[in-house]
């Protein structure tokens, strides 16, 4: 019991992420900072942004706006973005096997954090926030289908298996998924979802800064914002970690597998700062169609591929 | 930090948004540009402050989750500079709200505004 709360709060859980979560947050722009010739911020500097956030400023409730809503839902993102970091690490870091399906439930946590700013922002009654909001759930309805795909496409790859610990043995023996030509075609629709759900640059429009000021998070200040930039700090580590569970053979902790496997993840963030740099915002009818037709149909094809074992 | 141009000549506002290109980066110091008061730490007040601005100034305010700091920039935010006689002119930033730092000049060059905004910083 205990040690389950262990892992819960501490080591792979909240605090273990949100660490890493800050310090990717902080590769994050400083990359940025170098590809525009410029030095970039100190390194605690996410730490000096939440903990100024949630220590000194003032929380601002909207005076036309749910209220409650408003706070209860950066707390279930975080909620969310916990319980979703810990199923994902706990079979990947080989502390505790996960249950048969939890890639399925995995699925629908990661949904939960875009779900509650969405419920926030309408909660706010502020219209440029629910532009926002508006925004966030076409994006979320685009790429849920071609993230359940790319998921349904990995369970049958690793041989109807739902489990994220029978993927892992599929790939310990037959290899990475990505080392195919089907595991490439996934890894290209997987890393755009994963753009989408962080809310980065091609697929940035529900909080465009400078057209709609932030969107859905205009009228967080103070300790909700804390929480919220807490839960995106978080994403930025877990789902690459997820990508490098279910396409590129897993994480390991031992010895100079960890090595690898930081690499591995430092890999994949780079690919996503990279997109994140050299593109424009796409408006919010491109990104759908984008997933929908073209994202959709990479992955049928991939689908198509890993039937004939390619 | 959040940038209020009042009834500005956009002199101040190219120094300003000179500080965030590559040359000047005050993202060395941790700051950025928001899109919104609720987000800002800083408040960037520059040009003079006619009545219509005044209005505008105080809601921006009253909007901003406190503490916050505001900074005057350029000699018509510190003093009215020019404009200070002026009919509509509706007094300096710091009749208005409380003013934490005052960055003279007409402009006032990029580095004179890292300089005090880095005061600022080590003030607070």
């Amino acid at each position: 019991m205990v040690k389950d709360l262990l892992y819960y709060l501490v080591f792979p859980g909240f605090l273990f992420t949100a660490i890493v979560g800050g310090f990717f947050s902080w590769i994050d722009r400083k990359v940025t900072a170098w590809l525009q010739f410029r030095k970039g911020p100190p390194l605690l500097q996410p730490f000096y942004d939440f903990f100024k956030l949630l220590l000194v400023k003032e929380t601002i409730l909207p005076a036309k706006g749910s209220k409650m809503t408003f706070l209860l839902a950066p707390v279930l993102g975080l909620a969310g973005a916990t319980v979703s970091g810990m199923m994902i690490l706990l079979p990947a870091f080989g502390l505790k096997p996960g249950f048969s399906g939890d890639i399925i439930v995995i699925f629908y946590m990661l949904t939960i954090p875009s779900l509650t700013y969405i419920i926030g922002a309408l909660a706010a009654g502020n219209p440029l926030a629910s532009v926002g909001a508006s925004r966030e759930m076409k994006l979320v309805i685009s790429y849920e289908l071609t993230f359940l795909l790319v998921v349904a496409a990995i369970i049958m790859k690793a041989g109807n298996a739902i489990g994220i610990g029978d993927i892992l043995a599929v790939q310990a023996e037959t290899g990475p998924f990505a080392g195919s030509i089907s595991g490439i075609l996934l890894f290209i629709a997987l890393i755009f979802c994963i753009q989408a759900k962080l809310g980065m640059v091609p697929f940035d429009a529900p909080e465009a800064e400078t057209e709609i000021n932030h969107g859905s998070f205009i009228e967080y200040s103070g300790s909700a914002y804390s929480l919220i930039r807490l839960t995106k700090y978080m994403m930025l580590f877990i789902l690459p970690a997820f990508m490098c569970t279910v396409l590129l053979g897993g994480i390991r902790i031992d010895g100079i597998h960890l090595a690898w496997s930081v690499l591995k993840i430092l890999g994949i963030l780079l690919l996503i700062i990279l997109i994140r740099n050299t593109n424009p915002r796409v408006r919010i009818d491109q990104a759908m169609r984008f997933f929908f037709i073209w994202m959709n149909l990479l992955v049928i094809a991939a689908t198509i591929l890993s039937h004939f074992n390619l | 930090m959040f940038h209020f141009g009042g009834a500005s000549c956009n002199n101040c506002d190219i120094e300003i948004l000179d500080c965030l290109t590559p040359r000047y980066d005050i993202e060395r110091f941790g700051m950025m540009l928001v899109g919104t008061i609720r987000h800002a730490d800083v408040l960037l007040v520059n040009g003079s402050i006619n009545q219509k601005d005044k209005i505008r100034l105080l809601e921006l305010y009253h909007q901003a989750p406190k503490p916050i700091l505001v900074v005057a920039i350029g000699a018509c935010g510190c003093t009215g500079g020019i404009f200070a006689e002026g009919n509509t002119f509706a007094g300096p930033v710091d009749k208005i709200i409380p003013v934490d730092a005052y960055i003279p000049g007409c402009p006032p060059k990029p580095e004179a505004i890292i300089s005090g905004i880095v005061k600022l910083i080590n003030k607070s």
